[in-house]
């Protein structure tokens, strides 16, 4: 179980969200609704360990982790952009998080099969990344975050930049996808469409905290 | 590229034309004839069978790798600061990283010298430690530059699945930032290499260069036979090494998805600030204490201290009606204006030759490496070489033009035009392929999509460019001190003759002039920082 | 100014328009002549006014490096100069320049009234004496008394244990100092001897440095590096050219030279082979020798006048040291053997 406690977060002089508060139970797929720019891509990263909180605090499984290094904390989180890692292939990106985990080859490369399976993508293993397409490599993306298998999932505007017929598709794979890897999932998304089919359950960004500019909380409703 | 997407050979043979033929007629033609005229078979079996030639060389490569390694090492910390980090006097640092870059050797060296402790006098640890200082800004800027375009996120990513930061590091940053590293690396050994100044100034006389060894033989010895053998030689050593460099830098291009520079962050946490600070510090000091010890150098009389010089400089020189037989060596302020107006001149030169020659590179594929490595080869020639062969191509009827007064920012253009290749070229290189031909299918031509992406692309390197090319045509002296003519010295010229006067004033003027020509590099390149940083926003 | 220029124009044209008619009977008369130099030739412009006074011709001046690299240029353009006239090549040099033919003979009218011994340098009047001087080895006064210490008197001195550590000389490999100040201990040790001299002075604790101004600036400790080293290779002129400048000017000099450690160089100007102008070319020659340019030279150059009727400054008279027996190798033995001198002492001393 993910919890989030009173998180404040000041950038440069702005105030991107002053105590938020959430709570995520193991196996819920939550979707955090939010227009561009409100700092729900923050959130996550504060979460991740990518960027320190100022005031707050952030438990996983009743344990607190707010000052555990982001790479102890066994959270995994797909990007905007995907960020795959331009110099290696496919395989090598979804082996990553099991190499850093010491994982010998042979599991690994089954692993990689077994997650190129689900994401339809079998036998990609030696392919550049840079020659995928786009709903291709957002599949990657995915499949290199799932492969360690982490407590839960970060999903940062995971469908950002297809086109509708594409973004549909994957949007329903995606929440199958979490559902039979019985994966925890917070997803940030500004479409409340595909907030509807991916997650189990839906969050108003502006409802985390309990003091928002009324005229923003009012764009949300 | 794929090869449906071309662009039209009519526009890439437009674009490596002025480059070529700059080449050709101020570099290739020049030393061709030199060595027509001077190589030997003589002299090549002398040089061959002379053991201490071959220590020369032995020396000259070994002090350069190592001295390159550290630079590179040492160039990382400051130029992720520099990249990744949004603070008060960010833009001041990075100027403040560049001036001992451009400051001729001659004399940010003697200062060095002055704040070198005896025991490393005439060592090979001063040699290395003095090429870390006059050349870290390569790496500070050349890495920083591909740096701060890198998506954080990417390492981000790396982070969550699990690698520490020194892994990240390792297997993500380092490698997707090789192709700068190698371009910088390339730029910092051919300076090693041939390095002249810090090895004479600070090595003494046990530690020859190649470079100082040429120098010795061609004008000390009158042996320009053997020196133009050890010229090639040089040429030939560096010629390798640069391929080499080049080859592993093409090898590593890969497509990045670059971001404009602005995801620069204020550090947050006080580990962060501490960071900050302390490299800052460190920076500051490395570059200032040397700085200091010019002014110092420049207020020192027989006995004590004094503004005797720089009144000398900027004071009426009525001051003096009692003595007026003494001579002028030089006029301090004339050799401002010459030295700026050239430094203009050369850095309009070499951006329109640079840039160019960087688009028709990186167009032209592996057609494109002749011209990228011929383009270097000047930066590995012996001045000397340059100086003579200039001296003897264009010595004959109509084609005199020793004296005239446009050769010495061609020279100057000659050496800055490789640094801003090494500049634009590996961002060129980074484009997204993926970019270029999603603009094809959305119906650009190919010229079209080359112009709508690269051409704005090279915006904001040719203005980092800009800076090293005007800081170079500053600082420039081994190529000026061939071509310089009474009442056209520039300040570095003007700077080494004073400094060679047997009169201690006139010495101490020298260290003035110096002085200024340091603020005048930091002015010019903290400028060049604000504009690019305009052009950021802009695009 | 722009008078003089364009009477000097005016000339020229004229002169040309005769040329025409009768080409081979008299060479042009140009309107200017170019010096080529040394880059520390500091004369002011206005020194050859008088000469484009008499003659109409302007003298423009082309510096051209050290004076080795200098004749190591005009060598490769030899029959095709950079310039009419060349100043400053000097005795260890002129054997090397009459090599590779880069002057054209001139015997100048003024020959009687330079220095015998200068002149005598030289074979088939291939180039004119012009100005004298002397590299010695020079100390520190003030570093002297407080120490209670005699400067050493002589070359051999330098060998002694009391002066351990104290001398600081020139690579002859880099500088034309160093070159000559080991010319200086050839012709007082001969050839049998110079070479153990070196090794006793090495191990005596010569420092050895690249270049004249690391030596006097940085390691000497009379000047203003204020160095650990209290003797120095320089040149006789060294101590007025410290107090020259100095303001307020001391009344007496802080070093001093060490007379019988001299070397002594002549510097010669000649006319460069293939020249249009040989005869103005000539008259510029003999106008650098003249009684008011010689006198010109001591105070810009730090030379002394080659000619002997020239008058010298007073702060020459009071603290320069003119040795009346200097050290001497011929130009000849220097061209001959100093490639090998030169890789046998940098194997005594640096390797």
């Amino acid at each position: 179980m993910l919890e989030v406690r009173e998180l404040t977060m000041r950038f440069e002089q702005r105030v991107l969200f002053t105590q938020a508060s959430l709570t995520v139970a193991d196996g819920e797929i939550v979707a955090l609704l939010g227009p561009s720019g409100s700092g729900k891509s923050t959130l996550l990263k504060v979460i991740a360990g990518l960027l320190d909180p100022d005031e707050g605090r952030i438990l996983l499984g009743n344990v607190d982790i707010t000052t555990v290094p982001t790479h102890r904390r066994d959270i995994g989180m797909v990007f905007q952009n995907e960020q795959l890692f331009p110099h290696r292939t496919v395989a090598q990106n979804i082996e990553f998080g099991l190499r850093m985990r010491r994982w010998n080859s042979q599991r690994r490369a089954e692993r990689v099969t077994e997650l190129l399976e689900l994401i339809g993508m079998s036998g990609f293993e030696r392919r550049r990344v840079t020659d995928l397409s786009g709903g291709e490599a957002k599949r990657v993306a995915l499949a290199r975050t799932l492969a360690p298998s982490p407590r839960i999932v970060l999903l940062d505007e995971p469908l950002t930049g297809l086109d509708r017929e594409l973004h549909d598709q994957l949007a329903r794979d995606l929440h199958q996808l979490l559902r039979t890897t019985a994966t925890t999932a917070l997803v940030v998304t500004h479409d409340r469409d595909e907030a509807a089919v991916l997650a189990t359950r839906v969050v108003a960004f502006a409802d985390l905290t309990p003091r928002l500019p009324l005229a923003e909380a009012g764009d949300l409703r | 590229m794929s090869s449906s997407n071309r662009l039209p050979r009519l526009l890439l043979v437009a674009l490596a034309a002025p480059a070529s033929l700059f080449f050709a007629v101020l570099y290739l033609w020049p030393v061709v004839s030199l060595l027509a005229r001077t190589l030997t078979l003589d002299s090549m079996r002398a040089a061959m069978h002379d053991s201490a030639l071959r220590h020369v060389v032995w020396f000259t490569a070994w002090q350069a790798l190592l001295s390159t390694a550290f630079t590179v090492v040492l160039g990382l910390g400051p130029a992720y600061l520099l990249a990744r980090y949004e603070f008060t006097g960010r833009r001041l640092i990075t100027a403040l990283v560049t001036v001992p870059f451009v400051l001729p050797t001659v004399v940010a060296g003697a200062a060095f010298l002055a704040l070198l402790p005896d025991s490393l006098d005439q060592s090979v640890t001063a040699i290395v430690l003095a090429h870390v200082f006059f050349n870290i800004a390569v790496v500070v800027r050349g890495v920083g530059g591909l740096w701060q375009q890198l998506p954080t996120d990417l390492t981000g990513a790396a982070r969550t699945l699990g690698a520490s930061p020194l892994r990240t590091m390792r297997e993500i940053t380092l490698p997707l930032l090789a192709p700068a590293i190698y371009a910088s690396a390339s730029i910092v050994f051919l300076f090693t290499f041939t390095s002249f100044g810090v090895v004479r100034l600070l090595g003494g006389p046990a530690h020859a260069t190649l470079e100082v060894e040429i120098w010795q033989r061609a004008t000390r010895l009158g042996d320009v036979s053997v020196a133009a053998v050890l010229s090639v030689a040089q040429l030939l050593l560096l010629g390798l090494t640069v391929a080499w460099f080049a080859h592993l830098q093409s090898r590593q291009r890969r497509g990045l998805q670059l971001q404009p520079a602005s995801q620069r962050q204020r550090p947050r946490t006080s580990r962060q600030r501490s960071l900050v600070a302390l490299t800052s510090a460190a920076i500051v000091v490395t570059v200032a204490a040397p700085l200091i010890a010019l002014i110092e150098r420049s207020l020192r009389t027989t006995d004590g201290h004094s503004l005797a010089a720089w009144r000398g400089v900027f004071g009426a020189s009525t001051d003096q009606p009692a003595r007026p037989t003494t001579g002028v060596l030089v006029d301090p302020l004339a050799s401002l204006a010459t030295s700026f107006r050239f430094a203009v001149m050369a850095t309009a030169i070499s951006l329109v030759i640079g840039a160019t020659a960087s688009l028709a590179i990186a167009a032209l594929g592996r057609r494109g490496r002749v011209l990228d490595i011929a383009l270097m080869l000047p930066l590995g020639t012996s001045a000397v070489t340059i100086g003579f062969g200039l001296l003897v191509a264009f010595d004959s009827g109509r084609l005199d033009w020793r004296a005239s007064p446009l050769m010495i920012p061609l020279g100057h253009a000659l050496v800055a035009t490789p640094i801003v290749v090494r500049v634009v070229l590996p961002v060129l290189r980074s484009v997204d392929a993926v970019l270029r031909d999603a603009a094809s299918t959305l119906g650009a031509s190919p010229v079209r999509a080359w112009r709508e992406i690269e051409i704005r692309l090279i915006a904001r390197p040719l203005a980092t460019a800009a800076g090293f090319a005007m800081a170079i045509s500053l600082g420039e002296f081994g190529a000026t001190s061939f071509l310089t003519r009474q009442g056209r010295e520039t300040l570095p010229i003007a700077i080494e003759r004073l400094l060679n006067s047997p009169a201690s004033l006139l010495h101490a003027q020298g260290y003035v002039l110096a002085t200024v020509l340091a603020a005048l590099t930091f002015v010019i390149v903290a400028a060049i920082e604000t504009t690019s940083n305009r052009v950021d926003r802009r695009a | 100014m722009n008078r003089l220029a364009a009477t000097a124009l005016t000339l020229a044209l004229a002169a040309s328009a005769c040329a025409s008619d009768s080409k081979q009977a008299s060479e042009v008369a140009p309107s200017s002549l170019t010096l080529v130099a040394y880059d520390s030739f500091s004369l002011k412009p206005d020194s050859f006014d008088a000469f484009t006074k008499s003659t109409g011709i302007a003298v423009k001046i082309v510096t051209a490096g050290d004076a080795g690299t200098m004749l190591s240029k005009a060598a490769l353009t030899a029959g095709n100069p950079e310039g009419d006239v060349m100043w400053g090549v000097d005795n260890t040099l002129l054997a090397r320049a009459q090599q590779a033919q880069v002057f054209s003979p001139y015997k100048s009218s003024e020959l009687p009234a330079l220095e015998p011994t200068a002149v005598a340098l030289v074979s088939g009047n291939l180039v004119t004496p012009v100005d004298e001087g002397d590299v010695c080895v020079n100390y520190d006064l003030v570093w002297f008394e407080q120490k209670n210490l005699d400067p050493p008197a002589n070359l051999d001195d330098l060998l002694k244990p009391e002066y351990k550590d104290l001398l600081v000389v020139e690579n002859p490999a880099a500088s034309s100092s160093g070159l000559a100040f080991m010319l200086a201990t050839i012709a007082h040790a001969g050839d049998s001897a110079w070479q153990q001299y070196w090794t006793s002075l090495r191990g005596n604790g010569v420092k050895v440095v690249d270049s004249w101004d690391l030596a006097y600036y940085e390691q000497f400790s009379g000047s203003t590096g204020k160095g650990d080293r209290p003797l120095v290779v320089s040149y006789g002129t060294s101590p007025p050219a410290e107090v020259i400048f100095a303001d307020p000017r001391p009344d007496r000099a802080t070093t001093g030279v060490i007379g019988s450690t001299c070397f002594h160089q002549v510097e010669f100007a000649g006319v460069l082979r293939g020249t249009k102008y040989p005869t103005a070319a000539g008259a510029l020659i003999d106008y650098l020798v003249s009684k008011s340019f010689q006198e010109l030279l001591p105070l810009t150059l730090f030379v002394y006048p080659a000619r002997t009727d020239a008058a010298l400054p007073a702060e020459f008279n009071d603290f320069a040291v003119r040795p009346a027996d200097p050290l001497v190798v011929s130009p000849s033995d220097i061209e001959a053997e100093s490639k090998n001198w030169i890789a046998t002492w940098t194997n005594l001393v640096v390797r």
